[in-house]
């Protein structure tokens, strides 16, 4: 800290000394004994830029695991006939061999990869990675906050995310394999032991890990509510802070409303798998023999789950939007167009999304005119989300766009959310559904849009706040080399399985050769395989990038490196724990101010000149 | 082997990526950082314009490309009444999200490129503007609002039950770990009631059969139904969640263990009609890869799937469907033989085992008076000798079993119908025993049966009641069968 102290201070340090808020902080921590060693300091600690670091490479490496176990059924996929004994020492007694000595991928490894694939991307990756990572580092940051409100809720937050993946870590080696009857663990199958090896142990530890997930999540977001609300500085007024943080707050919240539903539907399903019960069973008879379960409803799991799932789909993408919306607006040297309208569209799509999750289960038995509303409330996000894209668009319009790995995959990222978001359409409306629903036409629809949309939110906000992480920068050219081959090659994935859709081809099938009207993709299976192997291998120069820039890339030499005008830009270089070393900025315009009155950019802690107006007062 | 290999190659991808960041790094220090972004800057905007251009070529030439998959298009055309409307629905929504589509992703690319940053330009400080946010927040609501009447008037139209005097077939499938087992009602258009505490191995679907109307249900192993009549499916499970899949006839609905629940359609093209059509395309003019012999379009076949994760045999629930004529109906459903006739009957399963069900007697009714009506055709008189299939008497006695009535009540009936019939009523045994005992059996036996006709008011003159014991078998007396054979009762019409 006493080398900061002798650099010579910058306009802004200025600033935030004469008008910052001077809350005595450092009279109370001194020598700071909440990061005392290094367990304190990195591993067990409660400062929330080391738990948003914790968050990321957690997500990373799980992104790793989730990304290799879909090239393993992508593998069965695309080429069903080749030896794949190659991966027996890997894989084990999960390969198979015929007498002539060909291996192949066993069905119940290629169902617990798809299963594993999708629980791991959507919850460990895309809620725990995205939103937990960037609320982490960004929420204190932006609002002006010293810490979260309870940095050590928020420490718990981290490690019962990191149980969580221990405990389900630990599924994937047991003898029976880990649970593999869908992401969605719909029972009976996930019920029964009976009905599926996996339904056994495996998805007793898949039930044990997603709850401590949701205490997680519980934790994180009950944090990021009380920060937003309780620890702005003075001057941040909500309608002051930055599209990142309406987005996180929101996303919280909807995160509390939901995960405990998610919760509910698993006790349930566990009383059922264990006490006897009969929530989600009835008049089953499996394995020879009539169970005693009688009188409960398989739909009613799903109405549970569902009430989470949907919700979770924009836990997932407002985070991206949230990240997208700074970006593009920093990059483009742009105020973000229509903020307000921007707030408003995110608050509409968190309400409707309570209300829509039905349309999940159009052809799951529910009564057919409930379905109605579900219709009518699903088409209506598509409103809010188009003038989402509309504003963005209109954002780069005029500008002066600086394009680096963050903008660029934000440019993406909306690519990304209109082809995947536009599909959305057929299948929202019932009618269209009935012939697509389950078919690869919505494996295409949701990983376009909140798979790869979701990734690129996530990449450009780890390019754009690397330098604010590590105090270095990622490689810009290989960044840009990963943002052009992955949006090539994950169109090259996704986009040919509209048409597998559209021919009726169901999901989750292990092989299509069965039947004669799903057998003849052979060659665009293989080619999807092989473009995702290269989507794969881009992932890896990302990741090589990542480590080896943290101790290698390009030094941080100015605070502000990208000319933003949000306040985490305002700490030092190496931001210790508390942010500011003295006072507190105090924010006096709201954080879009680009290329106003001539000016580059204007910080939020840049007081209004005599009779200037706050830009997003309108 | 190609595992080092692989690990060489991304080592080396990894070395070659660490190097150009250098390169890169290096450059920017040499040139500055800002006349780099600036090359930068031109390049990753001229990028944008090419992957714009080639991603929207691409995307018209793949559906181009796969114009056969596309839904109402040709080859692709629905087999069902409704699926018309909802494949019209797709186009239409395609048809107006192409547009945006098309529209957006040219405006996101084409503003990246041409606001692509230059120093010292300065850009628009435009903040907001509320009359585009109207009138953007309009225009999609308006397409909605289109879009989602079209769909719920079609969706409440396809989800609707049969109206209560609507004629309709029922059938019924029901998925299981991992197949799926049809069920058809038999001629009294009924399907019987079910519990799932009755099933076993011999009753796969728990079928009562102290419920009459599971009687003549039928279990057949292809889904085939008549062109052009309404279809309603019900649709169950046994174990875990299913989902009843027909492709081509735009149908799909979970099967719920527990729940019951129903999909109707109408199939509008027989199997032969879509093959005849699918020959007009040059796609379907070549040898199916499965079957040299023949051509693609010939081999085709409509398919009942699974589209419900349902375990590791979840994509092998194939059944063969066929959609035919409505005579080729009634023609199979003929030869369908009712379940619990084939499989239950006479079996420990059986609650009706000692005793005749309404539609055996039917039945047997129809057999005997079938097989009368021949002899009475008949000129040569050994046609002239009926065997009474159903009449038993206890064992060594001659006493006639509770049962044998039925036949008896037939035979009796024909002699009311025909006054002037005389006949014979003959008694025979095998050769077991004693024959001069045999003989007398066989007396005792005719006589019976001659009594029970008397009885029900035949004048006795028109019976005769011979014993022919062991003397006239009608097969050989060496195996169990043929002795079966040789205990008979017969009777010869001697005048008509």
């Amino acid at each position: 800290m006493a080398h900061a102290a002798n650099n010579p201070m910058s306009e802004e340090d200025i600033l935030i000394k004469e008008q910052g808020y001077d809350d005595h902080f450092h009279d109370h921590h001194h020598g700071d004994k909440y990061q005392s060693n290094f367990i304190t300091t990195y591993v067990f600690s409660q400062d929330h830029k080391i738990i948003a670091r914790q968050f990321l490479i957690t997500g990373m490496i799980w992104a790793i695991i989730g990304g290799l176990m879909s090239l393993v059924f992508r593998l069965q996929l695309g080429f069903p006939e080749e030896n794949m004994a190659w991966l027996k020492p890997i894989l084990g007694r999960w390969i198979t061999l015929n007498e002539a000595g060909l291996g192949s991928i066993a069905p119940e490894f290629y169902y617990a990869m798809v299963t594993m694939h999708g629980t791991i991307i959507v919850f460990f990756v895309l809620t725990a990675g995205l939103s937990g990572t960037f609320s982490n580092l960004l929420i204190p940051l932006q609002v002006g906050a010293r810490d979260m409100a309870s940095p050590f809720l928020n420490m718990l937050s981290y490690w019962f995310f990191f149980l969580a993946g221990v405990v389900m870590f630990i599924s994937l080696f047991l003898s029976t394999g880990p649970f593999s009857g869908g992401w969605t663990a719909y029972p009976p199958l996930s019920a029964l032991p009976q009905a599926s090896t996996g339904s056994g142990a495996g998805m007793t530890l898949w039930l044990i890990s997603l709850v401590l997930f949701v205490v997680s999540v519980l934790l994180g977001g009950i944090n990021y509510v009380t920060t937003v609300l309780n620890l702005r500085t003075k001057g941040m007024t909500m309608w002051r802070m930055p599209l990142t943080i309406w987005a996180f707050f929101v996303t919280a919240i909807l995160g509390i409303l939901s995960f405990p539903v998610l919760a509910s539907g698993f006790f349930l399903l566990v009383f059922d798998r264990g006490l006897g019960t009969s929530f989600f069973l009835n008049e089953i008879y499996i394995g020879g023999q009539a169970l005693d379960h009688v009188g409960g409803s398989p739909v009613l799991y799903q109405h549970l789950f569902w009430f989470l799932g949907h919700p979770e789909v924009y836990i997932i993408i407002l985070p991206a939007m949230g990240l997208v919306s700074e970006v593009l607006s920093v990059h483009a040297r742009k105020p973000i167009f229509g903020y307000k309208a921007m707030v408003y569209s995110i608050l509409a799509i968190a309400f409707l999304s309570f209300i829509v999750w039905a349309h999940h289960m159009f052809m799951s038995g529910v009564n057919p005119f409930i379905s109605n509303f579900f219709v009518v409330f699903t088409l209506i996000i598509a409103v809010p989300s188009a003038v989402k894209v509309f504003n963005w668009i209109a954002t780069l319009y005029g500008g002066n766009v600086r394009f680096t790995a963050a903008s660029l995959f934000a440019i993406g990222f909306v690519s990304m959310f209109i082809s995947g978001g536009l599909t959305g359409i057929f299948l929202g409306n019932s009618a269209i559904d009935i012939q697509l629903h389950d078919t690869y036409f919505v494996v295409a629809h949701f990983h376009i849009v909140m798979g790869i949309a979701a990734f690129f939110g996530m990449f450009a906000g780890v390019y754009q706040w690397f330098p604010k992480m590590f105090g270095r920068f990622m490689n810009e050219s290989l960044g840009r080399i990963h943002f052009w081959g992955t949006l090539v090659g994950a169109y090259a994935i996704f986009w040919p399985m509209h048409y597998l859709g559209m021919a009726g081809v169901p999901r989750r099938y292990y092989k299509f050769d069965v039947f004669e009207s799903f057998g003849q993709f052979a060659t665009m299976n293989k080619f999807i395989t092989i473009a995702a192997i290269f989507v794969f291998a881009l992932q890896v120069l990302f990741v090589i990038n990542f480590f080896y820039s943290i101790w290698k890339g390009k030094k941080m030499t100015t605070k502000n490196p990208w000319g933003a005008s949000t306040l985490e830009w305002t700490t030092p270089i190496n931001t210790g724990h508390g942010n500011w070393e003295g006072n507190i900025p105090t924010v006096h315009r709201w954080p879009y101010d680009y290329g106003k009155d001539g000016k580059e950019f204007i910080s939020q802690i840049q007081p209004l000149s005599e009779g200037e107006k706050d830009g997003g007062d309108h | 082997m190609t595992a080092l290999l692989t690990i060489l190659c991304i080592a080396l991808i990894a070395i070659i990526a660490i190097q150009i960041g250098k390169v890169t790094e290096l450059a920017s220090k040499i040139r500055g950082e800002e006349d780099m972004q600036e090359i930068v800057n031109r390049r990753s905007a001229n990028y944008s314009l090419v992957f714009m251009i080639i991603f929207l070529i691409a995307c018209i030439i793949s559906a181009g490309y796969y114009k056969n998959y596309m839904l109402g298009y040709g080859p692709h055309e629905s087999a069902s009444a409704h699926g018309k409307t909802l494949d019209s629905l797709f186009n239409t929504t395609l048809f107006f999200t192409g547009i945006v589509f098309f529209i957006t992703q040219i405006a996101l690319f084409y503003y990246a490129f041409k606001y692509r940053g230059v120093r010292g330009r300065k850009p628009l400080y435009l903040p907001h503007d509320n009359k585009l946010e109207i009138i953007w927040t309009a225009i999609p609501a308006v397409v909605m609002t289109f879009l989602v009447v079209g769909g719920l008037d079609a969706w409440n139209e396809v989800m609707a039950d049969i109206a209560p005097d609507e004629d309709h077939i029922e059938i019924e499938g029901t998925g299981y770990q991992f197949a799926w087992h049809l069920r058809y009602p038999g001629p009294d258009g009924k399907l019987g009631t079910r519990n799932f505490k009755l099933i076993n191995g011999t009753n796969p679907l728990g079928q009562d059969w102290t419920d009459e109307k599971n009687l003549d249900d039928l279990h057949p192993s292809e889904v085939v139904l008549p062109v052009n009549k309404k279809v309603r499916v019900r649709i169950t499970a046994r174990d875990v969640l299913h989902n009843f899949y027909l492709p081509h006839f735009r149908v799909k609905m979970d099967a719920v263990p527990g729940m019951p629940t129903y999909f109707i359609f109408t199939p509008t093209k027989t199997t032969e009609e879509y093959r005849q059509e699918l020959s007009n395309y040059p796609e379907y003019q070549v040898p199916d890869p499965n079957d040299p012999e023949k051509m693609l379009w010939e081999t085709f076949n409509y398919e009942l799937a699974c589209a419900e994760l349902c375990g590791t045999g979840h994509y092998s629930m194939r059944r063969l469907v066929r959609i035919v004529s409505e005579e080729e109906y009634k023609a199979w459903l003929g030869q369908q033989q009712s379940y619990f006739l084939s499989s239950i009957r006479g079996t420990e399963d059986d609650p009706y085992k000692n005793e005749l069900l309404d539609i055996e007697v039917k039945q047997r009714k129809l057999e005997f008076s079938d097989a009368l009506q021949k002899a009475i055709d008949a000129t040569d008189t050994k046609e002239k000798v009926l065997r009474l299939n159903y009449v038993y008497f206890e064992p060594g006695a001659a006493k006639l079993t509770e049962l044998s009535r039925y036949e008896l009540d037939n035979l009796a009936e024909s002699l009311n119908k025909y006054p002037n019939m005389t006949i014979e009523v003959g008694g025979h045994t095998d050769n077991t025993g004693d024959a001069a005992q045999n003989l007398t059996l066989s007396s005792e036996r005719a006589r019976a049966v001659k009594d029970y006709l008397v009885g029900k008011g035949i004048a006795a003159a028109r019976l005769q009641a011979v014993g022919y014991g062991q003397n006239q078998p009608a097969d050989t007396n060496d195996t169990e069968a043929g002795r079966e054979k040789n205990r008979r009762t017969e009777f010869k019409i001697l005048t008509q």
